[in-house]
């Protein structure tokens, strides 16, 4: 008798490998080409430098170097000025993937996922064989730790390669350096535009960067204050997906329903929580795990369409509009400045904050549409534009009405560079790859109000700048006008042309400055009749 | 200039008024003013429709025309440009046409863009503002309008040392000149004037020698009466006290150029008393007429642009309380149609002067 076609299949079944999982994943690991590898490599290292600073409440000094080995393989080092790594963390932390401290908690933080600098470890490993070298020193006492490290793909294991003590010519930090497959390529999807973009969103770091082609670039401090710490809160009951409140109930050290929802949650009192279980018909004192996944279910459900008090937003730390506007002043060659830090709000359950930044004329470029600048959580989103809800916040927003010209759903046009930024203890993603924020309308509406007031400040210094320009040229049609006018009133009246012309440029020069109130009159009465 | 404008105050010296004009400005610019012209208002929110006269009259609102406002520079400009060509004109002893002023003025300005005057009706405005400026008539700033109009009838006249009888001038009749004040009227035996808005119903009466038959005058424009008729009429009417019977289209429009004739317009109330003829009659084509007649049928249907006009001019002063004007706007808005003239020729091509117009006058079925 022949086998079955599930006993074939059976054979082929196996348990995957680390790396094999890596490999088919690879395009939500943000490692889907080499040109991606080496911004995504960057991107998890300069992530982890800044967290670890902020932890420390140390102003960060990043460096970041690219080196050209071969024609598609460089060589990656990052190093700050951080608290460092004890001896016994760093072989987990570098090399064994989904190992961090960063699952569950509901606080604003930089990556959300953890998936982190071990996964470029792997890329590195799987595209050249060669170890990651992480050197790492955690005080001015202690020695310096150095360590080539591999993943052990079969188990998800560190490989330590080499261990040993070195020197390090800072008293405390951490230094990573891979070696990779890789492309190197400027523009707004490259390396370059990611530091710029991130010291924009981070004024307190300063991040010294020396590019392929050897060429050292400073991206220097805005502000010496270090961000306020984000405060971890619990989850709030709307704020979670049915998936994770199951894992919720299951992991639990709350013995009853009702200390569960109090204790592991915020803004839901006893009394709610009692109201709760009575109209699931749970008793409230069952204990969390004896729930099985429909019984779960239908709690979530009636906890979903319960009133709760939005959650707090004290926990959020946005980049502040002063900082923001100082970062954008100090890398956009721009003339005019303006931003704006909207009070914090909720989608979901989730608090959020939304800031913006609008730079205008200077050298930047007047032909086609506004370069948009995205950050979440300070991270800058330099993929899928379009899709995201600050793209069409921007574009649902009629800036016509502030003077800048923008064609039916598209961006803007004209000499300007927008940022805006989200702070969330979550912020919605449209997908793992994390590149664009999703069309939440709450979201939308605050990023709305967001670019509204700074582009509002944007009409009235257009308005300025265009009022005296319009001036000027008042002024020489005038001038152009006086020879024909004193023609004809020499002829009418046989004065002598010379005498009336000048008489007239006097008046002219008097009077320029009598010409203005006039037009800001008109500007006042168009403000009337909008309200 | 609050004053109300005297007539025929500077006749003697039309040269003098402009110079006054010029002098006025340059004595403002030597004293450091921003110089200014006050120039009243030509628009419907300053006239007057003056009860005892019978005609509309313009208020006393003045604008004042500044040199150094960008709204008025240009304007300001074409007004001294015009003012100097018309000096000109007087001091050689010519007369121009509205075009040929368009022309003498037309310019683009050194070291700009900027033309003096784009279009004709720019230079013909500031003509009208001169008038009100000076008061002088277009005619003494030697500046004449095209011809336009045509006359026919019992009356013989003496223009520039030439006799004209307006009864033997062939098919085309007599063109009004622009300017009437030196025609001298020799013999006027025509007993009324019929005075229609359309050439082409003026050459029909004159095919059918309707004047001869009816011992009358027939006058004609196209469109909009112009002031060398208006004038025409008026003095036809005032010194041989001949009656004035107009026809026109059965439409809002029709019932201005009615308007025109008889209580002046907006645009030239300053000169309504030279122009305004209060003793006209409405002869046609009335809204009656169209059901007396039935030509429903001949009738076409109002645009959104007719009935706005009829809403307009229904609500002038000299309409307002006017009942039977009133009961044809009223029944215009209604039928939503209007009929022209010539939808008469549908009950033959003479019915116009065989029966429509013998009726009428007969009858005495006007409109007042």
């Amino acid at each position: 008798m022949a086998k079955t076609v599930a006993e074939e299949l059976a054979k082929k079944q196996q348990s995957i490998s680390v790396s094999e999982f890596f490999t088919k994943n690879r395009h939500l690991l943000g490692f889907d080409n080499p040109r991606r590898a080496l911004l995504t490599t960057i991107k998890e290292g300069v992530d982890n430098s800044l967290d670890a600073c902020q932890e420390a409440k140390v102003l960060p000094e990043i460096k970041v170097k690219i080196k050209q080995l071969e024609e598609e393989r460089y060589s990656v080092i990052v190093e700050d000025n951080g608290p460092g790594i004890v001896k016994a963390q760093i072989p987990n932390i570098f090399a064994k993937l989904l190992y961090g401290s960063k699952f569950f908690t509901m606080k604003q933080q930089r990556g959300q996922q953890g998936i982190g600098i071990s996964a470029a470890v792997l890329y590195s490993q799987l595209t050249t064989g060669k170890p990651a070298k992480i050197t790492s020193k955690i005080g001015k006492n202690h020695p310096a730790h150095y360590y080539e490290l591999k993943i052990d793909t079969k188990n998800n294991e560190p490989d330590i390669v080499i261990d040993k003590e070195v020197s390090f010519d800072q008293d405390h930090g951490t230094r990573v350096e891979l070696e990779m497959e890789a492309i190197y390529q400027k523009g707004s999807r490259g390396v370059d535009e990611y530091l710029k973009q991130t010291s924009i969103a981070n004024p307190h770091a300063e991040i010294i960067y020396t590019d392929p082609e050897g060429q050292k670039i400073k991206f220097p401090r805005a502000s010496d204050k270090l961000p306020v710490e984000p405060k971890e809160i619990k989850p709030h009951p709307h704020g979670i997906e049915l998936g994770i409140f199951i894992s919720m109930l299951e992991n639990t050290n709350s013995k009853t329903l009702t200390s569960f929802f109090t204790n592991d949650f915020i803004r839901v009192s006893s009394v709610t929580a009692k109201k709760i279980c009575d109209e699931a018909l749970f008793k409230p004192t069952e204990k969390p795990q004896s729930l099985n996944r429909d019984q779960a279910e239908k709690l979530y459900k009636i906890v979903q369409n319960t009133k709760l008090i939005a959650p707090p937003t004290n926990c959020l730390s946005p980049i502040g509009d002063d900082a923001l506007q100082k970062s954008l002043e100090k890398e956009v060659p721009a003339e005019f400045f303006a931003s704006i830090t909207r009070p914090a709000a909720v989608y979901r359950g989730n608090p959020f904050q939304i800031e913006a930044a609008i730079a205008y004329g200077g050298q930047l470029d007047p032909e086609g549409p506004i370069k948009l600048l995205r950050f979440a959580n300070r991270v800058p989103l330099q993929y899928q534009q379009s899709a995201c809800a600050i793209t069409k916040s921007i574009i649902d927003t009629n800036w016509r009405n502030y003077n800048i010209s923008q064609s039916r759903g598209a961006l803007p046009q004209g000499p300007i560079t927008i940022a805006v930024h989200m702070a969330s203890v979550w912020v919605p993603f449209t997908s793992e790859s994390k590149e664009a924020v999703a069309h939440y309308p709450e979201i939308i509406k605050e990023i709305k109000l967001a670019v509204q007031e700074c582009g509002r400040k944007l009409a009235t210094h257009i308005r300025r700048t265009v009022r005296v320009r319009e001036q000027r040229e008042r002024a020489s049609l005038f001038e152009k006008y006086i020879p024909e006018i004193a023609s004809s009133l020499h002829n009418l009246t046989k004065t002598n042309k010379k005498e009336i012309e000048d008489n007239l440029y006097k008046i002219l020069k008097k009077s320029l400055k009598d010409l203005m109130p006039q037009e800001e009159e008109n500007v006042e009465e168009n403000k009337k009749r909008k309200k | 200039m609050s004053k109300k404008i005297k007539k025929e105050k500077n006749n003697e010296n039309p040269a003098k008024s402009l110079e006054t004009l010029g002098i006025n400005v340059v004595s403002q610019i030597k004293k450091g003013k921003n110089p200014e012209i006050p120039i009243p208002i030509r628009a419907l929110s300053n006239v007057e429709f003056d009860e005892k006269s019978q005609t509309v009259t313009l208020g006393n609102k003045i604008s004042a025309r500044y040199f150094f406002n960008v709204a008025h520079a240009k304007k300001f400009l074409q007004t001294v440009e015009v003012a100097s060509i018309s000096k000109n004109l007087l001091s050689e002893k010519k007369h121009a046409s509205l075009r040929d002023v368009f022309y003498m003025a037309k310019r683009t300005i050194p070291g700009t863009k900027v033309n003096l005057v784009d279009e004709q009706t720019e230079s013909d405005s500031v003509l009208e503002d001169l008038e009100l400026i000076t008061d002088l008539s277009r005619e003494q700033l030697h500046v004449n309008a095209n011809k336009n109009g045509s006359v026919a009838g019992k009356v013989v006249i003496e223009d520039k040392g030439d006799t004209i009888d307006w009864s033997k001038l062939g098919s085309g009749g007599w063109s009004i000149p622009s300017n009437v004040e030196e025609i001298k009227f020799k013999k006027v035996t025509g007993k009324f004037i019929l005075y229609m808005e359309k050439a082409a119903v003026w050459e029909r009466l004159h095919e059918d020698k309707f004047w001869e038959k009816q011992n009358c005058i027939i006058m004609s424009s196209q469109g909009q009466t112009t002031r060398g008729i208006r004038r025409l009429l008026q003095r036809l009417t005032s010194e041989f006290n001949l009656p004035i019977y107009v026809l026109c289209d059965n439409d809002p429009w029709g019932a201005y150029i009615y308007s025109v004739i008889k209580y002046g317009s907006i645009n030239l109330a300053h000169i309504s008393s030279k122009m305004a003829i209060p003793s006209v009659k409405y002869l046609g084509i009335t809204c009656d007429d169209i059901e007396k007649y039935k030509l429903e049928k001949h009738s076409i249907k109002l645009k959104d642009t007719d009935l706005a006009r009829i809403k307009q001019i229904s609500e002038y002063t000299w309409f307002k309380d006017n009942k039977a004007w009133q009961r044809q706007f009223k029944m215009m808005k209604e039928n939503k149609t209007k009929l022209e003239i010539q939808a008469l020729s549908s009950r033959g091509i003479s019915f116009i002067s065989d029966v429509y117009l013998p009726e009428k006058i007969k009858n005495k079925d006007f409109l007042n």
